[in-house]
C-alpha cells in the first residue's frame, strides 16, 4: 500500500514549491488515476515517488507498505517494487537495450537475494514479453531508446515493467505521443499485469487512456494537492465539463 | 628564457647511466641490425643533446601540459633482472613477441610464412641498412627520440610481405628497472596487419622509452592497438610514427589505463594519395596519473583523410592531455580532417587538457575540431537507478558506454577483448554497489 501524507516538495535548485500538502492512498491491487491540468504537479509527484534527487521534500512523508521511502535512493525504491514508466524515456547511447535489461533484472534479483538469471532463461523471458507487446526483438540490440519512435519508447517502458514485475507501477502520461493502435497495445500490456498484489498510479491529462485502463479511483490534482477524489465516473465528468467546476469549488 | 637550469636528479642519472653503459661496452656493435639500432656516434650525439638542453619544461610549447622536469623527478636504475613474464595474448590466436625488461624473447613460430619477426639485438647482420628512426637532435621537444637513440638496445623488426595478412601481439613488460626499445614494422602492398602493442607492468618503480616506426605500402591496411596497463610508479615515454603510402589505411587505437607518467606521441604522415588515418583514443585515468597524448598528423599530398576521436574519463587527481595538431601542406588539396575530444570529469580535482590545432596551407580542405567536457548525465543515472541498478553499477555502465562506443568500428573479437580490458579496469577502480 502506498500512503502519501501531507507531502510538500519543491524543486531543489530554485526552491519553488510544487506539491503543497498532498494526501493520497493507493491500496494493493488498486488502479488509481491522477488527473489534472498542466502545471498541477503530476510529473513531479511521479518523480518524487521514484526517488529523483532534483526535488526536496520539505514536509510530510511517503510510506510504502508502512515504511518511509524518503531516505532511499531510486535504486533502493526500485528494489522494493516501485516502478516509474517515464513520460519521456531517456535515450542512452552506448548501452545496448538487452544488456540494460539483463543488468536491471539481475540487480533487482540480487537485491531480493535471488540468483542471477542464466542467459537462455533471460532470452526466453524477454522473447515472450516482447511478443505480447508486438515488439521486434531486433530492436533490443539497439542502444537504449536511441532512435526509437515515441510509440516504441512507450512500449519499451511497458516491456521493462513486464520484465521487472514491480508491485507499484507509476505511469507518467504513458498515453502522450501514442496513436490509438499503440495506445491499445500499451493498455493491453498494462491490463495484463493487473493483479491483486500490484497497484497502479496512472497519471494522465486526458480521459482517453482511462477507457482502456479502467481505474478504481480517480483523483484530481491541482496546485500540488488532491482536490477531489471519486470513482471512474469522475473522469467522465471531467471529460465533459473540464476542470473549471471542480477547481472553482475547491478554491 | 632561462638556459642554465641546474640539472635534475633524472637528468644527471641519465647522463651517468649512459657513461656507465658505454664503459661496460653493452651497446650492440654498429654493424648489427644497422639502422634499426643507433650507432655509437649517434648515441653519443643524442646524450650530448640531452645534456645540453635538459628535460623539457612547460615553456616548450609541445610539453606545455607535461613539464618533465617536474613530473620526472627521478628515474629507476637499470637492472639485469628478468622481472616479468609473458601475458596471455588479448586474441588467443595471436603470436606474441615479447620484450621483458627491454630484452626480446624468442621469435615465435619460425616457420611462419605470413610475417617475419627478427629481434633487433639478435646476433645477425642486417640485410639492409635501415634509415627509419629519427634522432631529431636539434629539436628540444624531441626528447623521446633522443633518449631512445641514446639507450635503445633491443626491439623487433616485423615485415609483412605484399598481400599477406598477419595478427601479432607485442608485449613490452616492464615491472621494475629501466629499458629502451624499438619496433620497426613494414607492411607490404595490399598486406594487412593487426598489431596489438601491450605496454604492461606492475606497481614497482620503472622507466622506459619505446619508439615504433611503421611504414605502409600502397593499399596496405593496419589496425594498431596500443593498450597500456602500467602501474602506479611507472614512467613511459612512447613515440609512435607512421608513414602512409597511397590508398593505405591506418586505424590506431590508444587505450591508456595507467602509469604514473605517460607521454604517448603519435606522428603520422599521410604521404600517398588516398591515404586514410583514423585515431581513436581512450583514457581511463585515476589516482595521480598523468597521461599525455600528443599527436601531429601531416597531410602532405592531395585527397587524404584523417579523423581523431578521444574519449576520456578522469577521476581522483588524475590529469589527462590531448594535444592534436593537424598540418595540411599546400599541396594537400581536398584534405578531410576531423578531430574531437570528449571528456567525462568525475572529481573536482581531476583535469583534462585538450588542445586541438590546425595549421592549414591549402585552400580547398574540410577541417574541423571540437572538444567537450561533461560530468555523468544525472538524468541517465536516474533512469538506470529507477530500474533498480545501484548507483555505482549505473555509473560504470554509463562510463563503459561512453568510452566503449569507440570500439564499435573494430572487428568483433578485438572489440570484445578490449571491452573486457575496460570493464576490468572500471570494476577495479569503482565500486559497483
Amino acid at each position: 500500500m502506498l500512503e502519501i501524507k501531507n507531502l510538500h516538495a519543491s524543486i531543489a535548485e530554485t526552491g519553488l514549491e510544487i506539491l503543497r500538502g498532498l494526501d493520497l492512498t493507493v491500496q494493493d491491487g488498486e488502479v488509481a488515476a491522477i488527473m489534472g491540468p498542466n502545471g498541477a504537479g503530476k510529473s513531479t509527484l511521479s518523480y518524487i515517488i521514484a526517488g529523483r534527487e532534483d526535488y526536496q521534500v520539505t514536509q510530510g512523508d511517503i510510506f510504502y507498505n508502512g515504511r518511509s521511502v524518503l531516505a532511499m535512493d531510486a535504486a533502493e525504491r526500485a528494489a522494493l517494487g516501485i516502478f516509474l514508466a517515464f513520460q519521456y524515456p531517456m535515450e542512452i547511447p552506448g548501452v545496448a537495450t538487452m544488456e540494460f535489461l539483463k543488468v536491471a533484472m539481475n540487480a533487482q534479483r540480487k537485491a531480493r537475494g535471488e540468483a542471477e538469471l542464466k542467459v537462455p532463461e533471460f532470452i526466453k523471458i524477454v522473447r515472450e514479453a516482447t511478443a505480447g507487446l508486438e515488439m521486434d526483438m531486433a530492436m533490443l540490440k539497439r542502444p537504449l531508446n536511441v532512435g526509437f519512435s515515441g510509440g516504441e519508447k512507450k512500449r519499451a517502458e511497458i516491456l521493462q515493467m513486464a520484465l521487472l514485475q514491480p508491485k507499484l507501477c507509476v505511469l507518467d502520461e504513458t498515453d502522450s505521443g501514442l496513436d490509438i493502435d499503440a495506445l491499445k497495445i500499451v493498455a493491453d500490456g498494462v491490463n495484463a499485469l493487473r493483479a491483486k498484489t500490484r497497484s497502479f498510479l496512472v497519471i494522465t491529462h486526458y480521459q482517453r487512456l482511462l477507457d482502456y485502463i479502467v481505474p478504481d479511483r480517480v483523483h484530481v490534482l491541482y496546485k500540488g494537492r488532491i482536490i477531489k477524489s471519486g470513482d471512474k465516473n469522475l473522469a467522465l465528468q471531467l471529460e465533459q465539463n473540464g476542470y473549471a467546476d471542480i477547481i472553482g469549488a475547491a478554491e | 628564457m632561462m638556459t642554465n637550469l641546474p640539472k635534475t636528479a633524472a637528468e644527471t642519472a641519465l647522463i651517468r647511466q649512459f657513461a656507465g653503459l658505454q664503459q661496460q661496452g653493452v651497446f650492440p656493435p654498429d654493424t648489427q641490425r644497422a639502422g634499426f639500432l643507433p650507432s655509437l656516434p649517434q648515441r653519443q650525439a643524442a646524450i650530448a643533446a640531452l645534456g645540453a638542453h635538459g628535460l623539457p619544461t612547460r615553456r616548450l610549447e609541445a610539453w606545455h601540459y607535461s613539464d618533465l622536469r617536474r613530473l620526472l623527478p627521478d628515474i629507476a636504475a637499470f637492472s639485469d633482472k628478468i622481472d616479468g613474464v609473458e601475458l596471455p595474448p588479448l586474441l588467443a590466436e595471436a603470436p606474441v613477441l615479447t620484450l621483458i625488461n627491454g630484452r626480446a624473447g624468442e621469435a615465435p613460430n619460425s616457420g611462419n610464412k605470413v610475417f617475419k619477426a627478427i629481434s633487433l639485438a639478435a646476433n645477425s647482420e642486417a640485410e639492409t641498412q635501415y634509415a627509419g628512426f629519427d634522432t631529431e637532435l636539434e629539436d628540444k621537444g624531441a626528447i623521446i627520440s633522443q633518449i631512445n637513440t641514446a639507450f635503445a638496445r633491443d626491439g623487433w623488426h616485423i615485415e609483412v610481405a605484399a598481400g599477406n595478412k598477419a595478427v601479432i601481439e607485442l608485449q613490452n613488460i616492464q615491472n621494475s628497472g629501466q629499458s629502451h626499445s624499438r619496433l620497426a614494422a613494414s607492411v607490404g602492398k595490399a598486406a594487412q596487419l593487426t598489431l596489438i602493442e601491450r605496454q604492461a607492468g606492475d606497481n614497482q618503480a620503472s622507466f622506459l622509452s619505446f619508439a615504433s616506426r611503421l611504414e605502409l605500402a600502397e593499399e596496405a591496411e593496419v589496425t594498431w592497438i596500443i593498450v597500456r596497463q602500467r602501474g602506479l610508479n611507472a614512467a613511459e615515454l612512447n613515440r609512435f610514427q607512421a608513414i602512409l603510402g597511397q590508398k593505405s589505411r591506418l586505424r590506431l587505437y590508444v587505450v591508456n589505463l595507467g602509469g604514473q607518467l605517460v607521454r604517448q606521441e603519435i606522428h603520422v604522415d599521410l604521404a600517398g594519395e588516398g591515404a586514410d588515418f583514423q585515431l581513436r583514443g581512450i583514457n581511463l585515468l585515476a589516482g595521480s596519473a598523468h597521461t599525455d597524448n600528443t599527436m601531429v598528423v601531416r597531410h602532405l599530398v592531395e585527397n587524404t583523410a584523417s579523423t581523431e576521436i578521444f574519449r576520456n574519463v578522469v577521476a581522483e587527481q588524475a590529469h589527462g592531455v590531448f594535444q592534436g595538431m593537424i598540418r595540411v601542406a599546400q599541396a594537400a588539396q581536398k584534405t578531410d580532417a576531423r578531430m574531437a575530444c570528449n571528456s567525462l570529469i568525475l572529481s573536482d580535482e581531476a583535469e583534462f587538457s585538450a588542445r586541438p590545432e590546425l595549421e592549414i596551407f591549402a585552400d580547398d580542405v574540410a577541417c574541423g575540431h571540437g572538444a567537450t567536457v561533461a560530468e555523468i548525465d544525472h538524468n541517465h543515472l536516474f533512469y538506470l537507478m529507477a530500474r533498480g541498478i545501484p548507483e555505482g553499477a549505473a555509473r560504470i555502465l554509463l562510463i563503459k558506454a561512453f568510452v566503449g562506443a569507440l570500439l564499435d568500428e573494430l572487428p568483433e573479437n578485438l572489440a570484445g577483448a578490449l571491452h573486457k580490458v575496460l570493464a576490468a579496469w572500471l570494476e577495479s577502480h569503482f565500486t559497483a554497489a
